[in-house]
């Protein structure tokens, strides 16, 4: 499904990201691990298409197509999600309001109708309650006056709306208690099917507890320096970044 | 029986064009400038009683004492008042035959705003068939209206059939001098709206759907003037969503109010005129006086929608005469391009426990410059009079300017005044963010600047508060790189 060659990236002239490899499948659960700067969320973003850092070479293919060079948005309407680790706010906007103009853009860009003010209202219950949101929520501001739990919450709530083929988590475990944590492992683990993808970014193991993932990568210094199964979270756990770094 | 816009817009699908009266008055216009004798010329052909000649001539001579105001933050070439043609016959505007020969950005301008076909060809000025006529819209609304005795009809008409009511509230809120445009507009005003609400009526409808279609032919120094009697009630809509491609460079408007005893009026405005083209040419100058008057226990409130025009020089007004009145001002401007906006309002506080809200939105993108000025006056004799005002400011880009001009004069020690201002930047985390939900970047600043706008779009009737959202959208389109 995802399929990254030799990426290297960079901000202002600075190397980000020096040769990144990586091959997702439908399916599968991957997990990216790895200390404070060693590229992990500029990685995500820039899977999504933030054009604030520079492409200096190599390719992200999806769903077989390089997507290099498409927009953001494009990437989204084919199918890749990324639950930020910082949500911004849009005052005045509902959660409602921004998740039926999200679907029904998507759904327009590829080719279809929007979709009825009923069957949304009805998809928007279902996935609210998969989640244990309540529904005063979904009529707040977008993020405004959000904790950082309803913030998370609420990126995973979209992405069970969206039902992207590729979702990518970025660090969505950070700012979250261990209810909260249960309830958001739950959800994601739910929507997880033969057909779709999810990329795990965090820093810490605990939340693969949770999310149990078939593949874990650890980063450091803008490379993949470490891959194998789930036992390599473990491993990191007892024996600290300091392991890999050396 | 109440009589809603829809069974209206049913009635005229369905009519034939009863009234076949046509304005074929031939394009009529005088040469420029200005003197008595063009002053005189235009009371005679609008047929107009002596008193009124007068009264004109008054205000004529006022104005050539005055001069132009120049203290707003605005800059544009002076008009030059004797190069401007004061009496123009409403011209007959059918310069097409079809709407192929239209200018295609305009046509795909009204389908946005979901304006249809039949008043697409009125607003382009294409010769209709099936004629949705102001005046035949304006007659069915009328024999609506007769039934509650509420008067709804040209400032003209006005004058000749209702002299007592128009020589009685004419010029008693906005004095002739009150500036250098309420005097102009005051010498020389074209037509306009009247509209008499009698004791203890409520208006069983908005008065919007004649304003949309009779847009077209408005004048160039419109003059409306609305009486409220004791315990009525009227909403009253003007303005037009749709582009106006006037030529007309300068308008200088007078709009009163005047709301009895318990009375309460709420007016609502989208203005959408010309505002010059990308590179800051041409575009309408929009000077207007628009005040209100609140007697004991009476409530105005005004809505505004400021999206056109190259200058706007606007500030409604309430005077807060009687005791317990309340003043409501509500406002979205949005300047893009080279427009400029000195926008906002003056709440008067005279009477005893008076009460006013200022909500100001302003939105400036590209090279436009956006100011917020408010006056809250509170007399000495308005005890415990209460004022909230809050002024935010959205800038899109690092070119244009936002700007607030607050004005607070309490003289009476136990007023309340709060007053709360922001300024944000439409950020590109919030832009990348709805891009990543599969939502472009148009889209993205149509619905962050709709959130903005909410409190003031909500306080628009249902219908105008839809045309008024798309109309935000179009008119920061390619505002952002």
């Amino acid at each position: 499904m995802l399929s990254i060659d030799d990426l290297h990236v960079g901000i202002d002239g600075k190397p980000i990201l020096k040769g990144i490899n990586l091959d997702v499948r439908a399916g599968e659960v991957h997990a990216i691990m790895g200390p404070n700067g060693s590229g992990k969320s500029t990685l995500s973003s820039v899977i999504a298409g933030n054009e604030t850092y520079e492409i200096d070479k190599g390719n992200i293919m999806f769903k077989g197509e390089n997507i290099i060079d498409l927009a953001p948005e494009e990437r989204a309407h084919k199918g890749i999600f990324l639950s930020f680790q910082y949500p911004v706010e849009i005052p005045g906007i509902s959660v409602t309001n921004f998740i039926k103009t999200s679907i029904n853009s998507n759904l327009k860009a590829r080719g279809k109708d929007e979709m009825p003010a009923n069957k949304m209202l009805k998809k928007i219950r279902e996935k609210a309650e998969l989640l244990d949101i309540d529904s005063k929520f979904l009529s707040r501001s977008l993020n405004e006056g959000f904790s950082g739990g309803e913030k998370k919450r609420n990126e995973i709530f979209q992405m069970a709306m969206l039902e992207p083929s590729l979702s990518i988590l970025d660090e969505t475990d950070s700012g979250l208690d261990i209810d909260a944590l249960k309830i958001v492992a739950n959800g994601v683990n739910k929507l997880r099917n033969k057909a779709n993808a999810v990329v795990v970014i965090t820093h810490y193991q605990r939340l693969l507890d949770y999310i149990v993932p078939d593949y874990v990568h650890v980063m450091h210094d803008g490379k993949i320096v470490k891959s194998g199964n789930k036992e390599l979270a473990h491993e990191l756990e007892e024996k600290g970044y300091d392991w890999i770094k050396s | 029986m109440a009589y809603t816009e829809e069974e209206l817009k049913k009635e005229l699908e369905t009519q034939e064009y009863e009234y076949g009266f046509v304005t074929d008055i031939d394009s009529e216009t005088f040469e420029q400038g200005l003197n008595e004798n063009v002053i005189k010329e235009i009371s005679k052909r609008k047929e107009e009683p002596e008193w009124m000649t007068d009264w004109r001539l008054q205000a004529y001579r006022n104005w050539k004492k005055m001069s132009e105001p120049d203290w707003s933050n605005v800059k544009y070439e002076k008009p030059d008042f004797q190069k401007i043609s004061y009496y123009s016959a409403p011209k007959s505007k059918d310069k097409y035959e079809s709407l192929d020969e239209v200018d295609p950005e305009l046509l795909k301008t009204f389908d946005k705003l979901g304006i249809s076909i039949d008043e697409q060809k009125k607003l382009a000025g294409v010769a209709v068939d099936v004629v949705v006529d102001s005046v035949s819209v304006a007659t069915t609304f009328k024999a609506t209206l007769a039934e509650k005795g509420i008067i709804f009809c040209s400032i003209s008409e006005a004058i000749k059939d209702y002299p007592e009511l128009v020589k009685k509230y004419i010029g008693s809120v906005v004095p002739q001098k009150d500036n250098f445009y309420s005097a102009l507009n005051s010498a020389v005003f074209s037509d306009g709206s009247f509209c008499y609400i009698p004791k203890g009526v409520r208006c069983p409808m908005e008065l919007s759907t004649y304003f949309r279609i009779n847009q077209a032919g408005t004048g160039q120094f419109e003059r409306t003037l609305v009486i409220a009697d004791k315990g009525s009630y009227v909403s009253y809509l003007e303005g037009c969503t749709a582009p106006s491609r006037d030529e007309n460079q300068l308008h200088a408007a007078v709009v009163e109010l005047i709301a009895l005893d318990n009375a309460e009026i709420k007016y609502s405005t989208v203005q959408n005129w010309f505002p010059g083209n990308k590179n800051g040419k041409g575009g309408v100058f929009n000077f207007v006086t628009k005040r209100g008057l609140c007697h004991t226990n009476a409530k105005i409130s005004w809505t505004q929608v400021e999206t056109g025009s190259a200058v706007t020089w606007k500030y409604p007004s309430c005077i807060l005469k009687g005791d317990n009145s309340i003043g409501e001002f509500y406002s979205i401007a949005v300047t893009n391009n080279y427009q400029q906006a000195d926008t906002g309002t003056k709440m008067i506080h005279l009477g005893k426990n008076t009460k006013s809200t200022i909500i100001s939105k302003g939105i400036s993108a590209g090279k436009s410059q956006n100011s917020y000025r408010g006056l809250v006056h509170v007399s000495p004799n308005a005890k415990n009079a209460r004022n909230f005002s809050q002024c935010d400011s959205l800038l899109m880009g690092n070119k244009c300017g936002a700007h607030t001009f607050p004005y607070i004069e309490a003289k009476n020690n136990t007023a309340m005044i709060e007053h709360e201002a922001s300024t944000s930047k439409i950020g590109e985390d919030q832009i990348f963010y709805c891009n990543q939900r599969g939502i472009d970047t148009e889209k993205a600043i149509a619905l962050i600047v709709n959130g903005f706008s909410k409190e003031v779009l909500n306080k628009l009737p249902m219908e105008f508060a839809v045309e008024a959202q798309k109309l935000l959208e179009i008119s920061l389109e390619g505002s952002v790189g």
